[in-house]
C-alpha cells in the first residue's frame, strides 16, 4: 500500500513549496498527489543497471541477434558471434551458453542472422564465408556456404521473398559493390556497381527492405564516404543518395513506417534522414554526440527507441520519433560494437570487455 | 504740415486723458467712471466708433502707461463696488488686456513689485497677470518687439521687458511666497513662453511672406535668457519638436529658425546649443533648426567641437550621434568633423589623459571617435591617415598599458574599428576580449546608422516581399512535413519516457592518471604522453588532498613544478586546474610552499603572468586555511575532474533517494536543529599568516633587472597591494594581525600619491582591513599616528581623486575609522 501522504512527511520537510503542494493535492477532491509528484521537480532517476550481464563470451563480441523462441522451444536465445570465430547461442532462461559453434576458423564473426524458414543461422565471418547452419533439434552443422569477395566490415542483409526463399544481399567484389544472391539456390542476381563518378568508397552497411505499396525490393547502403544511398534492386539503379556524413557511415537503421532512417559514423553526430514519396532521400536533421564513433545504431522494433552502440564504451538510447536522448549507459569498459534489439524489447551490446549486457528499458505497455 | 496737422489731434487726446484721469481720481458715483472709461476705450480700438488711428497711435504712445498706473492706483474694494456684478472691474482689466501689450505688461509687472506684500491689490494684480497670460498676450508683447525698429531709447527698454518675460516666476515667486499661482511656476511658465515665442515666430514669418521687415532679436534674447537660466528642458522641450515639423518641409521657416539661433548672445550660445543638441531627435533636425550656424559663429563653433565633445561627457549616445551626425550632414561642415577626429584620437590617445580623466570621460571620448569614423568616408580618412594612425597606435599603447580592465578594452574595441577604418588594406586587428553590454553598444556604434526617416520609406515595401516568401516556405515544407507529422502524432504516446539522469556522459579520456602525488612530480614533467599529462593535471587536486602526507613530502617539488608548468595542449581550464593544484598543495604544506613561493615573487626570471599567479594562489590558499571548518567540508569548486570512477557520480543520487525513503518513513517525535552548525575548529591560517605576508611586504622597493615594482611593473604593484589586503583581511582574529597591520599601514604610507588607479585602490581596501582586522584597541595604543595620518589621507582622497571607485572605498575606509571611534568612546549619557 502507498505511504498516505502528509502523515510523515510534513514533520521532515519545513521547506515552504512542501507543504504547499501538499495541501494543493488535498484539496483536489477524491485524488491524492503524492507531494513528490507536484512539486519541487525531482531529479532524473539515475542511469539504470542492466537486467543481466553475459560472461564468458572470452573474446570481444562482434555481432548479436535475438532468436524468438517462436518455433516452439519456448524461451528466446541469444546468438553472439566473436572476434575468434566462435558463434554462442545464450538461453535467456538460464543465462548460459547452450551450445558453441565453431566455423570461421578463427577470425571475427560480424553478422548473424536467423532465416525465416526453420531454426536455420546466417553467420558472416571475416575468413570470407558465410555459413548457413541447421540448428533445429539441437543439431549444429553447416548446411550451406557462400563465399564472400570483400574482406570489408561491411555486414550483410536478407530479405525474405517467399515461403523458403530470400535475398541476401552482401558486399561484392571490386572493393565497391554490393551483390544480391538469390537464396538458398546462391544464385547471383545482380551486383549494384555505383556510377564511376560517383566514387562513394566501399559499402559500409546494407539494409534490404520492401515498401509496403509495392513488392520491389529496395537496398540501403552506408558508404565509406558518409553517403547513404537507396538502390532500386530490379533496376539496379541508384534511387538517390545524399550526404550524411563526413567519415564512413558504420551503422544505419531505416524505419519503413515512418519512412526514416538514421545513421552513425566514426564522427561525432548522428544523421536523421527520411525518404519521401519519389524515394529521394532527405538529412532531416543531426544530432551531436558527446564522443565520437557509433558503430551501430538498431531501432526497437516497435519504433519507439532507438540505441547506439558508442565507441566510447557507452549505449545512448534515444526517443526515436523526436529524437529526445533518454539514457546514456556506461557499463561496458571497451567499445561497445553491436546492439541488437529483441522483438519484446529487450536490448543487447557487445562490447570488446567480452560482455554482453542486457538492458530492458521503458518496456512496452 | 504733417506735425501742425497733428496738433490738434494731440491735444484733443491729450485732453481727454487729463479729464478722465481727474474724473477717476475724484469720482466716487460709478456710473460717471464707466463712461469715462468707456469712452477711453475707444483709443484701442475694437468698439463701434473707434478713434482715429492718429489718435489711437497717439493714446498708445505716450498716455496708455500713465493711465494705467492711475488704474492701478484706483484699485481698491470699494472702488470696485461701485457698480454692482463686477462691471468696472470688467472694464477696468479690459485695459490691460486690450491695450499695448508691452506696456500693459511693464505696468502690471511694475505694480506687483510694488503692492504692499500680502494684499488685496497684489492679489488682484497677479490674477490679472495670469489672466494677461493666459489670454496670449505674451506672445503680443514679443510680436511688439519683433516689429519696432531698434531706436537708442527703446534698447533699453526691451533690456527691462527682457529681464521681466524670463524673470517673471522668479518675481512673482519672491511677492506671492506661499499664494504664488500655478501658472507662474516655472514648470508652468516656460512650456507656456515656449508656446508664445512660437506664436511670435509665426507672426514673423507671416509678415516676412508679405514683404515686411522683421527682427528675431528679442525671442533670441528671450530663449538665450531663459536657457542660461537653466529652463533648456521646459522651454526646448515644447520648441523643439514644434520647429522640427515646422522647418522639415519650410525654407522661410528654416531661415528664420536659423537667424532665431544665430541671434543668440554668445554668452547664452552654450545653454541654447546644449539644449538644442539635446532635445534634437536626430542630426537631420538639428541640421534644419542650425543650418550652418558652426561656420557663423565662433563661439558656436567652440561649443559643438570642443565643449560637447572634450569638456563634458554626461550626454547620451543618441545626442552624441546627432551632434556628430550634424556636423557630417553638410559638405561645409565636414572638415570640422575630421578635425574633431584628429582631436579626439589624439586626447584618446595621450596617456596622461588615461590616467587621469574619469573612466567615464574615457569612455564618452571613445564612442564619439567610434561615431565619427562611421561617419567619414576612406577618401577624407585618408588624406590624414598618417596622423591619425600615429595617435591612433601611440593610444592603443597607452590603453593596453593600463591596469583597469575597463580601459583596456575601450583600447582594444577603439583600436579594432579605427584600424579596419583608416587602414582598410591592411591586415585587421583582433582582440580578444568578453562580449557584453558596453562592447555591443561600441561596436553597434561603428555601423553607419541609416538616416532617420529611410526606415518608414524603405518599410512598405519591405513587408510584402517576406509575407510572400514566409507564404512559399510554408508552401513548399508544408507538403513532406505534412504527411510524417500526422502519421506520427496518432500513433505515439510516449512522452511518459522519462530520461535518465545523463550527467555522466563526458568526454571520454582513455589514459589513467597516476594515484600517486609522487608520480605526478614526475608525469608533469617527463610524461610525452599528453593524455597522461592533462588526466594527471585534472587529478592532481583531489590527490593532493586524499594524501596530505604524501603531498607534504614533495610539497615544495610539486610546487616548482606546477609554476613553471606551461600549457602545451589546448587544456580546456588549464589556467583553473594549475591554480587549484597550487593552492591545494600551499593548504597542506602552508610553510613551505609559502616561503617558496614568497621568495620566487621576488626571484629573477620570472614572467609578470607567473608572478601574479603566486600572487593569487597565495591569497586563495590563506583563504582556504582560515575558513572554519574546512575538514568537514572538502572543497567542491568548479565540475568534477574526469574520467568518474565507476559509480561515483551516480552515488549523490542513490544516497538522495535512500535518504528520502528513509525520511519518509521515518515518524519524528521532536525536532532537533537539522544541522548543528560549524563545529569550532583552529584556525589554520593564525600559525602561517606571518609566512606569506611579510616575505612579499619587505623586498618591493628593490628593483630587480626584469622586475621593478616601483617602475613599470605597477599591474604587479597593484596587484601585491590587493594581495596584502586580501592576507590582512583573513588574518583577522590571529595574533600577527597587529604587527601586520603596523607594517601595511606603513607600506600605503609610503605609496599613497601612486599614479595608478588600481595600485590606489588596492592601497585604499588595505586600509580598509586593516581597520577591520586588527583589534581596536591595539590600533589606538599602537598606531595612533598612522591612523592620524591615515585619516587625512583619506580625507583627502575622498574629495579630491578622479577616480570615482577611489573616492568611494576612501569614504567606505573613513566610515570605519567612525565606527572605530564609536566603538572606543563611551556613549554620551542620556
Amino acid at each position: 500500500m502507498p505511504l498516505a501522504p502528509g502523515t510523515s512527511h510534513t514533520s521532515d520537510f519545513a521547506g515552504r513549496s512542501w507543504s504547499e503542494a501538499w495541501t494543493e493535492g488535498r484539496d483536489t477532491p477524491g485524488d491524492c498527489i503524492p507531494p513528490s509528484m507536484v512539486a519541487p521537480p525531482s531529479p532524473p532517476p539515475p542511469p539504470p543497471d542492466p537486467q543481466f550481464v553475459l560472461r564468458g563470451a572470452r573474446s570481444a563480441v562482434h555481432a548479436l541477434h535475438f532468436c524468438g523462441g517462436a518455433q516452439g522451444q519456448g524461451h528466446p536465445l541469444l546468438l553472439s558471434g566473436s572476434l575468434h570465430g566462435l558463434v554462442h547461442i545464450w538461453s535467456l532462461q538460464t543465462r548460459r551458453v547452450l551450445a558453441t559453434l565453431d566455423g570461421h576458423a578463427g577470425k571475427c564473426v560480424t553478422w548473424l542472422q536467423t532465416l525465416p524458414p526453420g531454426p536455420q543461422l546466417l553467420s558472416q565471418g571475416r575468413d570470407l564465408r558465410m555459413h548457413v547452419w541447421d540448428l533445429a533439434e539441437g543439431r549444429n552443422a553447416i548446411v550451406d556456404s557462400v563465399c564472400l569477395e570483400s574482406v570489408g566490415f561491411c555486414r550483410g542483409s536478407v530479405l525474405a521473398c517467399g515461403p523458403q526463399r530470400w535475398m541476401l544481399a552482401m558486399p561484392g567484389k571490386g572493393g565497391d559493390e554490393v551483390q544480391i544472391l538469390e537464396m538458398p539456390s546462391k544464385t547471383s542476381v545482380c551486383s549494384l556497381k555505383p556510377e564511376a563518378e560517383a566514387r562513394p568508397g566501399m559499402p559500409m552497411c546494407l539494409q534490404l527492405w520492401q515498401a509496403d505499396s509495392s513488392p520491389l525490393p529496395l537496398l540501403l547502403a552506408g558508404y565509406e564516404d558518409g553517403s547513404v544511398a537507396l538502390w532500386d534492386v530490379s533496376a539496379r539503379k541508384v534511387c538517390s543518395r545524399v550526404a550524411c556524413h563526413e567519415e564512413p557511415v558504420m551503422g544505419l537503421d531505416f524505419d519503413s513506417q515512418k519512412a526514416r532512417g538514421v545513421s552513425g559514423s566514426a564522427e561525432k553526430a548522428l544523421a536523421v534522414w527520411s525518404l519521401d514519396e519519389q524515394r529521394a532521400l532527405q538529412v532531416h536533421g543531426t544530432h551531436q554526440l558527446t564522443n565520437p564513433g557509433v558503430a551501430d545504431v538498431r531501432i526497437r522494433p516497435d519504433h519507439r527507441l532507438l540505441a547506439t552502440a558508442g565507441w566510447d564504451h557507452r549505449i545512448r538510447v534515444f526517443h526515436w520519433r523526436t529524437m529526445k536522448p533518454l539514457a546514456v549507459l556506461a557499463f561496458h569498459s571497451a567499445a561497445v560494437h553491436c546492439l541488437a534489439f529483441a522483438t519484446d524489447g529487450l536490448l543487447a551490446a557487445g562490447s570488446g570487455d567480452q560482455r554482453i549486457s542486457v538492458w530492458s528499458l521503458y518496456p512496452r505497455m | 504740415m504733417k506735425s501742425r496737422g497733428m496738433d490738434p489731434v494731440l491735444s484733443t487726446v491729450r485732453l481727454t486723458v487729463r479729464e478722465a484721469v481727474h474724473t477717476l481720481s475724484s469720482s466716487e458715483d460709478g456710473g460717471c467712471i464707466f463712461s469715462t472709461l468707456g469712452s477711453l476705450k475707444r483709443y484701442l480700438g475694437e468698439t463701434e466708433n473707434p478713434a482715429l488711428p492718429e489718435e489711437q497711435e497717439e493714446f498708445a504712445r505716450i498716455h496708455f502707461s500713465t493711465f494705467l498706473r492711475c488704474l492701478v492706483g484706483k484699485l481698491s474694494p470699494d472702488w470696485l463696488e461701485l457698480l454692482p456684478d463686477g462691471q468696472l472691474e470688467e472694464l477696468w482689466a479690459s485695459f490691460f488686456l486690450e491695450g499695448p501689450a508691452d506696456q500693459a505688461f511693464l505696468v502690471l509687472m511694475e505694480a506687483i513689485e510694488g503692492a504692499a506684500s500680502p494684499s488685496f491689490r497684489l492679489m488682484k494684480m497677479a490674477r490679472l497677470l495670469a489672466r494677461f497670460l493666459s489670454a496670449g498676450r505674451m506672445a503680443a508683447v514679443m510680436e511688439g518687439q519683433c516689429r519696432q525698429q531698434t531706436e537708442p531709447a527703446f534698447s533699453l527698454l526691451q533690456e527691462t521687458l527682457l529681464s521681466k518675460v524670463v524673470g517673471l516666476p522668479d518675481h512673482l515667486g519672491n511677492r506671492l511666497q506661499r499664494e504664488n499661482l500655478a501658472g507662474f511656476f516655472p514648470q508652468n511658465y516656460f512650456p507656456l513662453l515656449g508656446e508664445e515665442l512660437l506664436q511670435a515666430l509665426h507672426v514673423v514669418v507671416e509678415s516676412l511672406r508679405g514683404g515686411l521687415d522683421c527682427s528675431v532679436s528679442f525671442l533670441s534674447q528671450v530663449l538665450g535668457k531663459a536657457c542660461v537660466h537653466g529652463r533648456q528642458k521646459e522651454l526646448l522641450g515644447v520648441l523643439v519638436p514644434r520647429l522640427t515639423a515646422l522647418t522639415q518641409g519650410s525654407c522661410l521657416w528654416q531661415r528664420v529658425c536659423w537667424r532665431l539661433v544665430e541671434r543668440v548672445p554668445d554668452r547664452a550660445m552654450e545653454a541654447v546649443l546644449t539644449g538644442l543638441v539635446e532635445a534634437a531627435s536626430g542630426p537631420e533636425v538639428l541640421s534644419w533648426l542650425l543650418g550652418n550656424l558652426v561656420m557663423k559663429s565662433k563661439k558656436a563653433q567652440f561649443v559643438m567641437t570642443q565643449k560637447l565633445l572634450f569638456l563634458q561627457y554626461r550626454y547620451t549616445t543618441p545626442v552624441l550621434r546627432s551632434l556628430l551626425g550634424y556636423l557630417a550632414m553638410d559638405s561645409q561642415r565636414r572638415p570640422l568633423l575630421i578635425q574633431a577626429l584628429k582631436e579626439l584620437l589624439e586626447t584618446w590617445g595621450s596617456s596622461s589623459a588615461i590616467r587621469r580623466a574619469p573612466l567615464a570621460q574615457q569612455h564618452y571620448i571613445s564612442k564619439a571617435i567610434l561615431v565619427c569614423l562611421a561617419h567619414l568616408g576612406e577618401a577624407e580618412l585618408q588624406d590624414c591617415r598618417d596622423e591619425l594612425l600615429a595617435s591612433l597606435m601611440a593610444g592603443v599603447q597607452s590603453h593596453l598599458d593600463s591596469s583597469l580592465p575597463a580601459v583596456r578594452r575601450l583600447g582594444m574595441i577603439v583600436a579594432e574599428v579605427a584600424s579596419a577604418q583608416i587602414h582598410p588594406e591592411g591586415p585587421p586587428l583582433r582582440f580578444q576580449y568578453e562580449e557584453d553590454e558596453l562592447t555591443r553598444e561600441l561596436l553597434a556604434l561603428a555601423t553607419p546608422q541609416p538616416a532617420a526617416d529611410s526606415p518608414s520609406e524603405a518599410g512598405p515595401p519591405v513587408a510584402p516581399v517576406t509575407a510572400e516568401t514566409t507564404n512559399e516556405e510554408m508552401v513548399s515544407s508544408g507538403g513532406p512535413q505534412a504527411q510524417p507529422e500526422g502519421s506520427d502524432s496518432e500513433l505515439d504516446s510516449d512522452d511518459e519516457f522519462v530520461p535518465y539522469d545523463m550527467s555522466g556522459d563526458t568526454e571520454l579520456r582513455s589514459s589513467k592518471a597516476p594515484v600517486y602525488v609522487r608520480d605526478c612530480v614526475e608525469a608533469l614533467t617527463t610524461s610525452e604522453n599528453w593524455e597522461r599529462w592533462e588526466a594527471t593535471l585534472r587529478a592532481l587536486e583531489g590527490l593532493i588532498f586524499r594524501s596530505p602526507a604524501a603531498t607534504q613530502e614533495v610539497s615544495v617539488e610539486l610546487a616548482k613544478v606546477l609554476l613553471h608548468l606551461e600549457e602545451k595542449t589546448g587544456v580546456a581550464g588549464f589556467e583553473a586546474l594549475r591554480q587549484r593544484a597550487l593552492v591545494a598543495v600551499t593548504v597542506t604544506d602552508p610553510v613551505r610552499v609559502a616561503e617558496y613561493l614568497t621568495t620566487q615573487f621576488y626571484a629573477l626570471n620570472y614572467s609578470l603572468r607567473q608572478r601574479m599567479d603566486i600572487l593569487d594562489v597565495l591569497t586563495l590558499a590563506a583563504q582556504e586555511l582560515s575558513r572554519p571548518g574546512r575538514r568537514q567540508k572538502p572543497p567542491q569548486r568548479g565540475p568534477p575532474g574526469p574520467g568518474p570512477q565507476p559509480g561515483s557520480p551516480a552515488t549523490p543520487a542513490w544516497q538522495a533517494v535512500v535518504e528520502e525513503r528513509i525520511r519518509s518513513k521515518t515518524r519524528r517525535v521532536s525536532k532537533g536543529s537539522a544541522g548543528q552548525g560549524p563545529a569550532a575548529d583552529p584556525n589554520k591560517f593564525n600559525s602561517v599568516a606571518g609566512y606569506f605576508f611579510f616575505p612579499l611586504i619587505q623586498l618591493f622597493d628593490r628593483p630587480l633587472v626584469t622586475f621593478d615594482l616601483l617602475g613599470d611593473d605597477q599591474l604587479v604593484l597593484g596587484r601585491l597591494v590587493h594581495t596584502l589586503g586580501a592576507l590582512m583581511y583573513l588574518s583577522v582574529n590571529t595574533m600577527v594581525a597587529v604587527p601586520m597591520g603596523k607594517a601595511l599601514l606603513e607600506f600605503v604610507w609610503a605609496l599613497r600619491f601612486h599614479g595608478d588607479i588600481y595600485v590606489r585602490q588596492g592601497l585604499l581596501s588595505a586600509v580598509s582591513s586593516v581597520l577591520l582586522s586588527v583589534p581596536a584597541e591595539r590600533l589606538l595604543a599602537d598606531l595612533p599616528d598612522e591612523l592620524l595620518e591615515a585619516q587625512s589621507w583619506l580625507a583627502d582622497v575622498a574629495q579630491k581623486d578622479p577616480d570615482e571607485d577611489c573616492r568611494t572605498l576612501a569614504i567606505k575606509a573613513l566610515l570605519l575609522l567612525e565606527k572605530l571611534r564609536d566603538k572606543l568612546l563611551p556613549p554620551p549619557p542620556p
